[in-house]
């Protein structure tokens, strides 16, 4: 056999290790199994790639050990809290290396003398680059707001989408162009920096909110930009890895933007929060706000209690306390759940991911629609960080905002708790009907503070007895 | 349009549709280690960073921008998987030892 063969063959394996990798990450109890099987497919496509006729290593080499000395620390040391983060910017690094190998292949098919691209792999080359550096600067941006670098509100100007778009259609044309006609050489630094330029654009309009959208869709193009790489160098295995990371970004967007009862161009463009402070000035509603000692002299004698987190839990570091109130209700027996909402946090599985930190059980982690029905038998929710997917306006409202996107129907409990740190709106700017019903308890605090009182009083009122 | 082109298109759509298929099993609690392990696979464009790299020694702008992406690519790999098996090695289940104690109220 010979080398060229056996390289195809590693290539074969790998990407069925990938198929498998992500068939066993479907559950719990099989995922590790999954993350095993992809690296081991991983480094079978390694070594069929290192075994290419004709290589020189000093390079590989120095790449291959600057690349572990960035990814391992960041892996390692990185706390959970900073999961979307560090997420942002491996997109980034996947959107770079596609580019910059784009472009090294253009300028090598440009020299003279040398094989020409076809006009099908140069759209495909066209496709990386302009994915590609999109991708960086794009994910480099959401990672500079998801760090808090740059203002996570949405920046609107006036005339944005047209600019936008305009020089989108400008970097398109320099592409057809250059498929077209491969010899405009000068073009492709255009259309790369349209590109680069491009990514920060469509980043800036787009507000904390609509992070797990926006994640999920670079997580798509950056998939897609290593399979136009496949394309451009002949290379199944990258056509395929690229297609499946393409296609799971794509369906967490679709995931992401149903649960906001959103478009991507709404998304995109939309500028959401923005419509904001028109609602947000209202009179001032009377509300009830509660103390620590009277809100756990409720949970005590509840039977069934469930838990709505929220973003402002993973600000506030909250999930070590929220696992020492669950534990203290679990033993007290009460039945204690957690309603995850698609959208809760900065990604698709965000809560889940800070929930599991915590040592909370995942079974008791339970999805929207799953949940829903049960609210109505639910004696006290207590929601902690969470505003606007628990606002019933959603549901009632047809000027509100929000109306139209699914929400956890907590107005059904027969008690609420809302830990928050004053009566001010939450991101979407809009008011939050719920803070005002009769059920509803508001526990002003900060959401690790509050829910660390909560245990304490519970443990007092259970000593006393 | 040559021959492997439309195979490469047929591998493409083949790969596509699986991918929709197996992901869309995936259950939503592990959304975020899917990002990540499909993020640590998408980084096997670290193979044609390795190829580029390693068969243009002459060509100083193709080894440059090559090393950048097998640095870029390789971090992905290893910080991907890492993390994702990380954040998995959290979600336990402890149902078994805590569900009888539902209703059992406190010892």
């Amino acid at each position: 056999m010979s080398i060229e063969t056996f390289q195809q063959y590693t290539y074969i394996i790998a990407a069925a290790c990938f198929i498998l990798s992500l068939k066993w990450l479907s559950r719990p109890t099989t995922a590790r199994r999954g993350v095993t099987i992809g690296e081991i497919g991983m480094g079978i496509a390694i070594l069929g790639a290192l075994l290419t006729k004709g290589m020189t290593y000093n390079w590989i080499i120095v790449g291959l050990v600057i690349g572990a000395l960035i990814g391992l620390p960041l892996a390692i040391f990185m706390p959970m809290k900073d999961v979307p983060q560090r997420t942002a910017l491996s997109h980034s690094f996947g959107g770079l290396a596609a580019a910059v190998v784009g472009t090294a292949e253009f300028y090598l098919h440009a020299k003279a003398g040398t094989v020409p691209l076809t006009h099908f792999e140069m759209g495909a080359l066209v496709m990386e680059v302009l994915l590609g550096y999109l991708t960086f600067t794009g994910s480099l941006m959401a990672f500079g707001k998801l760090q808090e670098l740059l203002p996570s509100r949405p920046m609107v100007y006036k005339g944005q989408n047209a600019v936008n778009l305009t020089l989108f259609a400008i970097a398109i044309g320099c592409g057809v162009y250059l498929v077209a006609d491969p010899s405009k050489t000068v073009l492709f630094p255009v259309l790369a920096g349209l590109s680069l330029l491009f990514g920060v654009l469509l980043i800036i309009p787009i507000g904390g909110a609509d992070m797990p959208t926006v994640i999920s869709l670079l997580n798509s193009y950056a998939g897609l930009s290593a399979s136009a790489m496949g394309f451009v160098l002949n290379n199944p295995l990258l056509i395929v890895a690229g297609a499946l990371d393409g296609s799971s970004g794509l369906i967490l967007s679709i995931i992401m933007c149903k649960a906001m009862n959103r478009s991507f161009t709404n998304v995109l463009f939309g500028g959401f929060g923005q419509v904001a402070h028109v609602a947000g000035a209202k009179e001032q509603r009377p509300h009830r706000s509660a103390s620590a000692e009277e809100a756990a002299s409720i949970l005590e004698v509840a039977s069934r209690v469930v838990v709505v987190p929220g973003y402002g839990m993973a600000v506030a570091q909250a999930q070590h306390k929220v696992r020492e109130l669950y534990d203290s209700l679990t033993k007290a027996g009460v039945d204690v759940k957690f309603a995850i909402h698609p959208v809760a946090g900065r990604m698709p599985g965000h809560m889940n991911v800070l929930l599991a930190e915590a040592d909370i059980p995942y079974d008791r982690l339970i999805e929207m629609d799953e949940i829903n029905p049960e609210f109505a038998q639910t004696d006290v929710v207590v929601i902690i960080g969470a505003n606007d997917v628990t606002n019933p306006s959603a549901k009632t409202d047809k000027t509100s905002p929000i109306y139209g996107m699914p929400i956890l129907d907590v107005d059904k409990a027969a008690t609420v708790m809302v830990i928050k740190r004053s009566m001010s709106p939450g991101f979407a700017g809009i008011d939050n009907d719920l803070y005002y019903m009769d059920k509803t308890m508001m526990l002003f605090g900060d959401a690790k503070a509050f829910t660390g009182e909560l245990v304490k009083e519970l443990a007092a009122a259970k000593a006393g007895v | 349009m040559s021959n492997s082109l439309t195979i490469y298109i047929f591998i493409f759509m083949l790969a596509t549709f699986i991918g929709l298929e197996v992901i869309k099993r995936v259950s939503p609690l592990l959304h975020t280690p899917l990002m990540s392990l499909t993020n640590a696979i998408s980084a096997i464009s670290l193979v044609g960073s390795i190829e580029l790299t390693g068969t243009h020694y002459h060509d100083h702008l193709a080894v440059t921008l090559g090393t950048i992406a097998i640095t870029a690519s390789f971090a992905n790999v290893v910080g991907g998987f890492v993390i994702t098996d990380r954040m998995l090695k959290m979600f336990k289940k402890r149902e078994p030892v805590k569900a009888p104690a539902k209703t059992g109220g406190a010892a």
